[in-house]
C-alpha cells in the first residue's frame, strides 16, 4: 500500500487531476455551509443582480442566486459524469474482455461493433436519443450519455487482455485446471485493475463532454441544476450578450476547471502505466 | 489492396446502413403516437378545432403509418437514398434536404479551413515539443495549448464571444454575415463571411490545437528512438533534415489515422460552437430545429452527419496506403 501511494505522490499530474476534482466535488459538500441553496430556486431572490455583498456571484434573470446555483449544479454535473463512465467502463471492460479472452468470431463482432460506433458522430445519436425522451432525469441522461461511452474502454481492455492472455502464468494457472470464468476473474482481472482505472477516467471525461454538449443545445434535465444546464440557461437569456458576466463565467470556469482536472488525470494515468510497463517489460 | 478497398467499403456502407436504422427505428420504439402530438402542437398554434382523430388517421394515410412496419423501413431506405427526407414541420413545407442544403456550405467551410489550420499548426508544434533542440518558446506555449485543449470548444467559443465580441468588440457577435446584407459573389462577401467567422473558427482551432500536438508528441518520441534516427545522425545529416524528413514524417501516418478517429468528436465540437455565434451552418440549424421540436429536420441532420463522417473516414482509408504502401498489401 505504501509502495502505491509513494508511487502515486510522484505522479504530480495524476494527484493535481485529481485534487483538482475532489476540489469541485467538495464544493457540492462545502458549499451548503456557505450559501442557502434554497436560493437556487427559480424566482427565489431578486433577478439580474450583478455580485454584491449579498449575493456573491450575483443573480440571473429567473431570479436564481448563481453561487447557489453552482453549489448544487457541480456535485450533479460530476454525478453524471460518474455514474455514465461507470456504466460505460462495466459495458465496455465487458465486451473488452470477451472479445481479447474469447479471440475469434466474438473478437471481431465486438470490434466491428466498435469501430462502427465510433465512427458515428456520439452528439447526432445522442441528438436523436434525447429528443425522443420525455422528461430527461439526470438518470435517464446517464444511462444515454454511458451508451457511447463503451467503446475505448472495450478497446483498451481488449488489447491488454490479449496480450496477458498469453503470459506464462496464465498457462500454468490453465494447467492447474482453472478456466473459463475462473480464470478471467481471478488471474485477468487482478492485472487488468489499472487499465480499468485509466479506461474509468476516459470513459468520464468522454461522457462528460457529451453530456455538457447535449446540455448546451438544450437537451439536458430541464428541472435539474447542471453546469450545462447552467450555461445553456445562460446562453438562452442571453447573458454574455448582455454583458452578464458573473452569470455565465462560474459554470464556463467550473467546467473548465473539470475537464482540465480529467485530462491531467488521464495524462498522469497513462505515464504511470507506461512506467509500469517499461519496468516489468 | 482490391480485398482492402472492398473491406473499408463494406464497413462505411454497415455504418451508414446502421445509422439510417436507428434514424428510423428510434422514434419508433419510443412511447406515444408522434401524429397525435404533431397534431396537437399544430392545432395548438393555429387555434384549430375539429375531429382530431379523423386528422390523424387521414395524416398517418399520407405519412404511410398505416403499412406494416417492415415496409415502411423499406420505404424509408429508398426514399433516404433519394435525399428525401421529408417536410420540415416549422417551415412546413420546407424540404428537410433544402434546409440541410442551406447550411451545409457554412459548416463544410467552417470546419475544413479551421480542421486544416489546427491540424497543421498542432502537428508541427507537437513536433517541435517531442524534439530536444527546440527552445523554450516551444515548451512556453505548449503547456497552456495543452491545457486549452481539454476544455469543450464550445466553452471556449463562449469565452472568446464574451472577449472579443463584447469587452472588446473588433468581431461580430454571430451570424455568417451582417443582417441587412445580400450575399453575392464578390470579395466584399468573401470578406464579410471570412470576418465573421474568424471567432468560431478561432475556437474550433485553439480548442483541438493541443489534441493534434499531443498525439504527435507521442508519435514522434517513439520515432526518435529509432536506429534510423542514429544512423542518420552517425551520417552527419542536419538536425533540421533529421527532425523534418526522418522524425516528422515518418510520425505523420498516425497522426492522419488519428484525425480520421477524432473525426466525430471534432465534428460534434463544431456543431456547439456554431450554436454559441448563432453561425448559420448544419449545427446552428440543429439547434434551431430541437428548439421548435422539428423531428424531421433533427432527424435528416442527424443522418446527414452520420454519413457524411463515415465517406470521409472512408475517404480517409482510401489515402493511407498511398502514404503507407504497407497497408492495404494483404498484411493488417
Amino acid at each position: 500500500m505504501s509502495a502505491v501511494l509513494a508511487r502515486l505522490s510522484r505522479e504530480r499530474l495524476l494527484l493535481f487531476g485529481l485534487l483538482l476534482i475532489l476540489l469541485l466535488a467538495g464544493i457540492g459538500w462545502l458549499g451548503p455551509f456557505l450559501v442557502d441553496t434554497r436560493l437556487a430556486e427559480i424566482g427565489a431572490t431578486r433577478a439580474r443582480r450583478p455580485p454584491d455583498m449579498l449575493h456573491w456571484l450575483g443573480t440571473d434573470t429567473q431570479g436564481r442566486d448563481v453561487l447557489a446555483a453552482l453549489v448544487k449544479a457541480t456535485p450533479k454535473t460530476l454525478e453524471i459524469g460518474l455514474l455514465a463512465g461507470l456504466i460505460g467502463l462495466s459495458i465496455g471492460g465487458t465486451l473488452g474482455l470477451l472479445a481479447g479472452y474469447l479471440r475469434g468470431g466474438v473478437d471481431a463482432l465486438i470490434r466491428t461493433l466498435a469501430d462502427i460506433a465510433m465512427t458515428i458522430p456520439a452528439i447526432a445519436v445522442l441528438v436523436l436519443v434525447a429528443t425522443n425522451v420525455r422528461t430527461m432525469t439526470v438518470e435517464a441522461m446517464a444511462l444515454i450519455v454511458a451508451g457511447l461511452a463503451w467503446m475505448y474502454p472495450t478497446r483498451a481492455i481488449r488489447a491488454q487482455t490479449l496480450s496477458l492472455r498469453e503470459l506464462a502464468y496464465v498457462d500454468v494457472a490453465r494447467l492447474n485446471g482453472i478456466g473459463g470464468l475462473q480464470l478471467v476473474v481471478t488471474e485477468l482481472l487482478p492485472n487488468l485493475a489499472p487499465y480499468f482505472a485509466a479506461s474509468f477516467v476516459t470513459a468520464v471525461s468522454s461522457a462528460m463532454l457529451a453530456t455538457v454538449g447535449l446540455e448546451a443545445l438544450g437537451l439536458g434535465p430541464q428541472n435539474e441544476l447542471t453546469l450545462g444546464m447552467m450555461l445553456y440557461w445562460a446562453q438562452y437569456y442571453g447573458a454574455v450578450l448582455r454583458g452578464m458576466w458573473w452569470w455565465w463565467t462560474p459554470p464556463v470556469a467550473a467546467i473548465a476547471l473539470i475537464f482540465i482536472g480529467l485530462l491531467s488525470a488521464s495524462a498522469g494515468m497513462d505515464r504511470l502505466l507506461n512506467a509500469r510497463t517499461r519496468t516489468e517489460g | 489492396m482490391a480485398t482492402y478497398v472492398l473491406r473499408r467499403l463494406a464497413l462505411m456502407l454497415l455504418v451508414i446502413l446502421m445509422a439510417m436504422t436507428v434514424n428510423f427505428f428510434l422514434p419508433r420504439a419510443m412511447p406515444g403516437d408522434p401524429v397525435e402530438q404533431q397534431l396537437q402542437q399544430l392545432s395548438a398554434g393555429g387555434g384549430q378545432t375539429g375531429d382530431l382523430a379523423a386528422t390523424a388517421a387521414s395524416m398517418r394515410t399520407r405519412l404511410g403509418l398505416d403499412q406494416p412496419l417492415w415496409r415502411q423501413y423499406l420505404i424509408y431506405l429508398a426514399n433516404s437514398a433519394r435525399l428525401d427526407l421529408g417536410v420540415s414541420i416549422a417551415n412546413y413545407p420546407q424540404p428537410v434536404i433544402d434546409a440541410i442544403r442551406a447550411g451545409l456550405p457554412w459548416t463544410v467551410g467552417l470546419l475544413g479551413i479551421s480542421t486544416l489550420i489546427s491540424f497543421s499548426l498542432g502537428t508541427l508544434l507537437g513536433g517541435l515539443m517531442a524534439w530536444p533542440r527546440s527552445g523554450w518558446l516551444v515548451r512556453l506555449i505548449g503547456v497552456p495549448v495543452i491545457m486549452i485543449s481539454a476544455v469543450p470548444y464550445f466553452v471556449l467559443g463562449v469565452v472568446l464571444l464574451a472577449s472579443f465580441a463584447i469587452a472588446w468588440p473588433i468581431f461580430p457577435v454571430g451570424g455568417g454575415y451582417p443582417f441587412s446584407f445580400l450575399p453575392r459573389a464578390d470579395w466584399q462577401t468573401l470578406w464579410l463571411i471570412a470576418y465573421h467567422g474568424t471567432l468560431p473558427a478561432l475556437s474550433i482551432v485553439l480548442a483541438s490545437i493541443g489534441t493534434w500536438a499531443v498525439a504527435m508528441r507521442g508519435m514522434v518520441v517513439g520515432v526518435l528512438g529509432e536506429d534510423y534516427i542514429t544512423l542518420a545522425e552517425a551520417k552527419g545529416l542536419s538536425p533540421r533534415r533529421i527532425f523534418l524528413a526522418y522524425g516528422l514524417r515518418n510520425a505523420l501516418l498516425p497522426q492522419v489515422t488519428h484525425l480520421a478517429l477524432t473525426l466525430s468528436h471534432v465534428v460534434s465540437g463544431a456543431i456547439l460552437v456554431e450554436v454559441i455565434f448563432a453561425y448559420p451552418g448544419i449545427g446552428y440549424r440543429l439547434y434551431q430545429a430541437i428548439q421548435a421540436k422539428d423531428v424531421f429536420v433533427v432527424q435528416g441532420i442527424v443522418l446527414l452527419l452520420s454519413v457524411s463522417i463515415a465517406v470521409t473516414t472512408f475517404l480517409l482509408d482510401l489515402i493511407y496506403p498511398l502514404i503507407d504502401p504497407r497497408i492495404g498489401s494483404g498484411r493488417r
